[in-house]
């Protein structure tokens, strides 16, 4: 399948920086990688070899903050899934809103809802909530509770 | 010294079709600026999603957006599907395609309507919901709701399209048709319609690539992604059809693609009624036992774009994690790019040719004066401005004749 040989040609060039591959199916890929070279892999994936980025989704676990950067290669319907595990105390990592506007919003919307902070990003405004939430409080963390719950 | 009044006219209000705030910052005719301010109506779906089992997802998602309220359960579906590694039946994948494609000709009757209506055309307004209306009864014959219509779940839909059905949605399909062509010719040949909207809004290639635009909005610009062609889902790898595109990526560019895009719907539809009846009636669902642990990515083609859901399953009965993002969540913040520069009464069109849904987020645009700051118009001012416009293009035209 030619996906396989899109997959195979990127672990090769970032074979140090790549953590762990799963396959899932021929169209859906995650592979996980250092924090610090999210830029440089994501540099390649949209400047390089025209994948388009879809979204990235948080996660909060017991290994700490995770983020999926969703891409997509639509000539192929590849999902391509670059996953990142962060510090749970200090979530911090590279914005992508300089290569792209995509990442804009959602990377404002993380910070605000998780609490990750992306380093250089233009405007890391609230999105959603301007103006009527707390600092320092994060709905979307799993030990948030509201006040319902407290 | 005088003193100004200011009647604020939403967040919420009758008037508004849904809740959303553009603040146009102006110097004189021309808009210079714009902002978006969202979070009055946000319900936090991913949130809640968390709290409830992978059945009732399906109705929670289903409410994000009432004009397409299939897609999201569509994705979803798609979704948790890839996580159980099923496939649902044909007869289902027909039944989940014809419920697709209805709705993608219901939601894009609905933006020409509005469309003309913010050009002062209420007769393509009148004209375009009324041909819509027999497509709401459709759905309300298939699911029993006009909206909101509850047909998907885990490995298949919730109700059969027996075969008295199958006539009855030929028999209105074929007039919905034959509309269509009298709207497309009323809209495609009309030259004020020419005048208002070519060259208006335009959105580059580079543009939509920066934006991750999607749906029509990228279409328009020569970009062809269709989640329908490009990642294969339900039935429509068992059908033939064409991803329509254009090139000029302006507002009449915006409106060829979806007005052609019907005709495409309607082909898809015709074509699963006969795919349909070669199917045994009542093989609808896949019996699932557990949704185990994993990841799902599942992406639909929704009237307006690409929806993307993801999924992650912990092997319990709801999702840990749900990510969930709507085509107009990328589409709308283009209008950084195809506002910028235009008049005001240009900018009222550029912002509607997007088909901007904003799955509840906050509806109103306003217009501000890029040096003082001040308020100078609200949404019901831009739209007649707008129209007065169209008015004046007519008469030039006219005189010209």
């Amino acid at each position: 399948m030619k996906t396989d040989s899109i997959i195979k040609i990127f672990k090769e060039k970032f074979t140090s920086d790549i953590l762990e591959t799963i396959r899932k199916n021929e169209r859906r890929f995650i592979v996980t990688i250092k924090p610090e070279t999210l830029v440089k892999v994501a540099e390649y994936l949209y400047l390089s070899e025209g994948f388009r980025f879809i979204i990235a989704s948080a996660i909060h676990t017991k290994r700490g903050f995770e983020i999926h950067y969703h891409f997509s290669k639509d000539s192929e319907g590849l999902v391509l899934n670059i996953h990142v595990i962060l510090d749970r105390n200090n979530p911090e990592i590279e914005s992508l809103s300089n290569m792209f506007n995509a990442s804009n919003w959602i990377e404002r919307e993380m910070h605000e809802l998780f609490g990750i902070n992306f380093l250089n990003h233009p405007n890391q405004d609230k999105l959603i909530s301007e103006g009527n939430w707390a600092e320092g409080v994060y709905p979307y963390r799993k030990d948030f509770k509201s006040i319902t719950e407290e | 010294m005088s003193r100004k009044t200011l009647i604020p006219i939403g967040p919420y209000h009758p008037l508004q079709e849904e809740p959303e705030l553009f603040k146009l910052y102006c110097d004189g005719e021309i808009v210079k600026d714009i902002q978006w301010v969202t979070g009055y109506n946000h319900r936090s779906i991913e949130k809640l999603s968390e709290s409830k089992t992978y059945e009732q997802v399906f109705f929670l998602v289903e409410r994000i957006c009432g004009i397409c309220s299939t897609s999201h359960p569509f994705a979803f579906a798609n979704a948790v599907e890839e996580i159980v590694g099923v496939e649902p039946t044909d007869r289902a994948k027909y039944i989940r395609s014809i419920i697709g494609e209805l709705e993608r000709i219901h939601s894009h009757l609905l933006w020409v309507g509005l469309a003309g209506h913010f050009l002062g055309y209420n007769t393509v307004f009148m004209w375009a919901w009324k041909y819509r209306e027999p497509i709401l009864d459709l759905f309300e014959m298939i699911t029993g709701n006009r909206n909101s219509y509850a047909m998907f779940k885990v490995g298949g839909v919730r109700r059969d399209i027996e075969g008295h059905k199958i006539t009855a949605i030929r028999k209105i399909l074929g007039e919905v048709k034959s509309k269509t062509d009298l709207l497309t010719g009323a809209v495609m040949d009309d030259p004020v319609i020419h005048a208002r909207t070519k060259g208006v809004g335009v959105l580059t290639r580079q543009d939509v690539i920066d934006y991750a635009a999607v749906g029509p909005t990228a279409r328009a610009s020569g970009v062809a992604i269709d989640v329908r062609k490009d990642d294969p889902y339900a039935a429509y790898p068992l059908v033939n059809w064409k991803v329509i595109t254009a090139e000029a990526g302006d507002v009449f560019a915006k409106a060829e693609v979806r007005l052609l895009e019907m005709y495409e719907s309607i082909s898809i539809i015709e074509q699963c009624l006969a795919g349909l009846e070669k199917e045994k009636e009542g093989d609808i669902t896949v019996k699932i036992k557990e949704i185990p642990e994993g990841i799902g990515n599942g992406r639909a083609e929704a009237p307006r774009g690409e929806v993307f859901h993801f999924v992650l399953s912990d092997g319990s009965n709801s999702p840990a994690r749900h990510k969930i993002r709507a085509p107009s969540y990328v589409n709308i913040a283009t209008f950084k790019k195809s506002c910028i520069g235009q008049t005001i009464a240009d900018a009222t069109i550029t912002l509607a040719g997007v088909d901007p849904c904003y799955c509840c987020t906050e509806r109103m645009a306003v217009v501000y004066d890029a040096n003082s700051g001040k308020k100078i118009m609200n949404a019901q001012e831009l739209i007649d401005i707008s129209a007065r416009r169209t008015i004046e293009l007519n008469r030039n035209i006219r005189n010209q004749i």
